[in-house]
């Protein structure tokens, strides 16, 4: 197989796990850490077809989604705090308002 | 099989691993530390692959500071949570068949056609030099073309900062 081949299969691969766990698990926070899996595998792809093209420009704009996961990741744990201590629970299934 | 070839596939699996034990896993903290060891083997093929610089700083921010941060708050949480003990929710069977399909598509997509290399965007842009991704190429690209991204994204850090200040200051507003 090829190496370029290998790459996207793993991004794949990781992107599919990482919806799974989005999809599945119960814990707020676990949900979060599923998300992180799937933007890894999506910044995978990006580096393997960064790592084929001539230019740094690729390289770049990894290291700018960097920057906007830690700044997600820096809001989206406070909000999961006031959640835990709203309702008393991280158990996403008791979050249920917006069922229709 | 040359020893880099090897390590590529050691630390593909590896990750594939990590992503694996990430769903088994009951504990949240057992989740984290699969998903730092999925991030330290990406960064690993990411040094494979002659990308240095995103190797440093896959494990500089992500391992360093996005999971640490992510360890501190399981750590302050309490583990008698229901959602500790039970691990997934009621649709597993059709999320994995959803995953299953989107695995499936994306991959067919990605196995058929033909992979541009080097060489043809060389062709395609003549001019411009094959760039190597080492330390010394990669800052004076990142400060010299593309210094307005590096100053946007502090300001970019800036507006997280207030925002996530802004979220507790919510939250103490309720609680009165």
């Amino acid at each position: 197989m090829d190496r370029t081949q290998l790459m996207l299969a793993l991004s794949v691969t990781l992107f599919a796990l990482g919806f799974v766990g989005v999809m599945v698990r119960r814990n707020a926070l676990v949900l979060l850490m599923c998300m992180e899996l799937m933007l890894n595998g999506v910044i995978l792809s990006l580096v393997t077809f960064a790592g084929r093209s001539a230019t740094l420009d690729g390289a770049v704009l990894v290291f700018l989604v960097f920057v906007v996961a830690a700044a997600e990741i820096a809001i989206a744990i406070p909000i999961v705090l006031l959640l835990a201590r709203q309702r008393g629970t991280l158990d996403v299934t008791a979050y249920s308002e917006l069922k229709g | 099989m040359s020893l880099e070839n090897l390590l590529l596939y050691f630390f593909a699996a590896a990750s594939l691993a990590g992503g694996v034990l990430m769903l088994v896993a009951r504990h949240p903290m057992r989740v984290a530390l699969a998903l730092i060891g999925s991030m330290i083997s990406l960064a690993g093929i990411y040094a494979i692959l002659g990308v240095h610089v995103i190797a440093v700083f896959q494990v500089l921010i992500y391992v360093g500071a996005v999971m640490v941060f992510m360890v501190y708050v399981i750590m302050l949480l309490d583990v008698r949570d229901p959602s500790f003990l039970e691990r997934y929710g009621r649709a597993v069977i059709p999320s994995v068949a959803i995953a299953a399909l989107l695995a499936a598509g994306l991959g067919a997509a990605a196995g058929r056609g033909r992979i541009a290399t080097a060489a043809d965007l060389a062709q395609l842009r003549p001019g411009t030099p094959a760039a190597s991704f080492g330390i010394q190429p990669f800052s004076a690209e990142f400060l010299g073309r593309y210094w307005l991204h590096f100053e946007l994204t502090s300001v970019l850090l800036l507006a997280a900062v207030v925002a996530a200040i802004a979220i507790v200051r919510t939250g103490w507003r309720r609680d009165g």
